[in-house]
């Protein structure tokens, strides 16, 4: 392209519309070709959610129809209704959410406090813990999922929710947790701490009083972290949960099938807006502190 | 000078505090020992034992587990196959796909941020409800098949042809967590120094010299850090792979995470299963170990 040429000086006015749009194209056409790009690449995660939640207010028979609509064609929202009929879905909903709530609450208190001793207390061995908890972190739950659900099985919690809320509250989630914290705990200013002690502060009323209001966005980190976990956890549930009273919303969703262990579609996927549009209208509001959790919580597959 | 009795003081307080801190991270080690130490543990005994989930019966055995891994049980080879296949797939592409949204989206446009909420979104997603919408979009003639139908092409019967089903369970992962990496390259992307890109284009260099000489070597310990933890996270891919394909067609896509499980809780032979756990922390522990030396070759770079 002619750099000299274009963009045109305003003072000059275009000649033709040729010309001008060709104007056009230089001054927005890189900008134009990366909106492209990145419509073009967000189809394949746009058009899932759409299917999720449009399909969810159509009739079954409608789900199926050739061509595809992008809009239901007739509103069915009895499906939203006959998901609560068809199985005890408030039970599942209910036991999705005090789980997740009591797996938080037990997580914020345990890794902040180990948290905060691994970064401020000098004792003997903590170096050493440190190591141990680290290395554990890569370790997959389904290694140890086998001699948990054996030790469950001796003290008789097995089809009880209690193994759902301690193994993520000690296990890998609680370690990634720990690490958080004590990463946050290093950067608050020691002098802060000092001062503290000054003025006559035992260690737990430095703690409680300097050092936890001053980590509330690590401790938002981590609530966010941990309930989204815990509310999406399907592994844990699997293995250990028979009773269908006792299932959580994944297993819920997974068990929405007929008599001949066909999925009822639109039921299902009504389940599954439920399920997942929470989640998602939070996550639209507070994006900025959930993207950032996440990224200071590193990668996974 | 201080006083005895001052020192004496302080050496209490010290020693109390110490013991304050074993108090704080008793119940994280506690917990720890019980339910991931204890049991790595144990993962290690059952593999030499014989050992039924439903009756209890436990007898040692020796290497016999592993002997029946490596001699006589054929889906083994395959499903360690399968693994490898996964992971040659889903991380390149996880990668490619994410480092692209990435720089994309570092570029000084409008409407980025919806854009990195899109992408992202999948994350926060629950997997059973991300399988079950790709489970049936991916169906016979329903969704894509019904799109690519539309622009001329007759699309396979995506979970249900051995090779497809590999490739539809890779592409809808990757899909699920590519924002990941993306956030934690585009936080890498936005720490390198602006004046570097700006003297090279001033020094006449074009977009794509800038992107390959400057921007792609700041980023290689991101990148190299990315793909192991990335290799490590593909190889416990359980549910994704439960869901969409429950392993078949014809353990086209049944992973060793999977098998894993298969074993120990559909034929109920955890001492065999513990063996296949063995063999994954093995896998698992090495990729770690490699990550390890390259965090600390890399280390200048870390946040």
């Amino acid at each position: 392209m002619n750099v000299s040429t274009y963009p045109a000086p305003l003072s000059e006015p275009l000649k033709s519309p040729a010309d001008s749009v060709s104007a056009f194209i230089y001054r927005y056409g890189n900008k134009l070709l990366l909106y492209l790009l990145l419509i073009a690449l967000s189809i394949p995660f746009l058009f899932p959610f759409w299917w999720m939640i449009t399909s969810a207010f159509k009739p079954a028979n409608d789900i199926f129809a050739y061509p595809l609509t992008l809009l239901p064609q007739t509103w069915r929202f009895e499906n939203f209704v006959e998901v609560f009929t068809f199985q005890p879905f408030a039970r599942h909903y209910f036991n999705s959410l005090y789980i997740a709530v009591l797996v938080t609450l037990g997580t914020l208190v345990i890794s902040s406090l180990s948290g905060y001793a691994f970064a401020r207390i000098r004792f003997r061995g903590s170096g050493l813990f440190f190591l141990l908890l680290l290395s554990a972190l890569m370790m997959p739950t389904e290694v140890t999922i086998i001699p948990n659900y054996t030790l469950m099985q001796i003290l008789r919690l097995t089809d009880t929710h209690i193994p759902l809320i301690i193994l993520p509250i000690l296990g890998g989630n609680g370690i990634v947790a720990c690490f958080l914290m004590r990463q946050y705990f290093l950067g608050i200013p020691q002098d802060l701490e000092e001062a503290g002690f000054l003025d006559g502060l035992t260690r737990w009323g430095i703690f409680w009083r300097i050092a936890m209001p001053i980590a509330r966005p690590a401790l938002i980190s981590v609530t966010i972290l941990t309930f989204l976990y815990s509310w999406n956890a399907f592994l844990e549930p699997l293995v250990f949960i028979s009773n269908s009273d006792l299932y959580t919303l994944p297993l819920s969703l997974r068990s929405i099938t007929d008599e001949y262990g066909q999925a009822m579609w639109n039921i299902q996927l009504a389940a599954t807006v439920l399920t997942v549009l929470p989640v998602l209208v939070i996550y639209a509001i507070a994006q900025r502190h959930v993207v950032e959790s996440f990224a200071l919580s590193g990668s996974k597959g | 000078m201080q006083s005895s009795a001052v020192v004496r003081r302080q050496m209490s307080l010290a020693r109390k505090d110490e013991l304050i801190g074993y108090l704080f991270v008793a119940p994280q080690m506690i917990g720890f020992l019980l339910f991931v130490l204890g049991p790595i543990v144990a993962v290690f005994l059952f593999s030499t034992q014989e050992r039924n989930l439903l009756s209890g019966v436990v007898n040692p055995v020796a290497f016999a587990n592993f002997d029946t891994m490596l001699q006589s049980d054929r889906l083994f080879p395959k499903v360690l196959g399968n693994s490898l296949a996964f992971t040659l797939g889903l991380v390149p592409l996880n990668l490619l796909l994410s480092l692209t949204l990435a720089v994309l989206l570092t570029r000084k446009l409008r409407g980025t941020l919806f854009f990195r909420t899109l992408f992202f979104a999948p994350v926060i997603t629950s997997t059973v409800a991300w399988a079950i919408v790709w489970r049936f979009l991916l169906q016979g003639e329903q969704g894509i098949n019904q799109l690519l139908d539309g622009v001329g092409i007759d699309g396979p019967n995506w979970l249900r042809e051995p090779g497809w089903a590999m490739a539809s369970v890779i592409v809808t992962r990757v899909l699920k967590t590519a924002g990941l990496n993306m956030i934690i390259f585009m936080s890498a992307i936005q720490n390198i120094p602006r004046e570097y890109d700006e003297a090279a284009s001033v020094d006449g260099a074009n977009a794509r010299q800038v992107f390959f000489r400057i921007t792609l070597p700041q980023l290689a310990p991101t990148i190299l850090v990315a793909l192991v933890l990335t290799i490590i996270g593909s190889l416990q891919v359980f549910d994704h792979i439960l869901l969409m394909t429950n392993g078949g067609p014809a353990n086209s896509t049944a992973v060793l995470i999977y098998y894993i499980w298969f074993q120990a809780f559909r034929v109920f032979d955890i001492g065999y299963a513990s063996a296949l756990a063995v063999v994954l922390f093995l896998i698992v522990l090495t990729a770690t170990a490699v990550q390890w030396l390259l965090r600390q070759r890399f280390i200048y770079n870390e946040r």
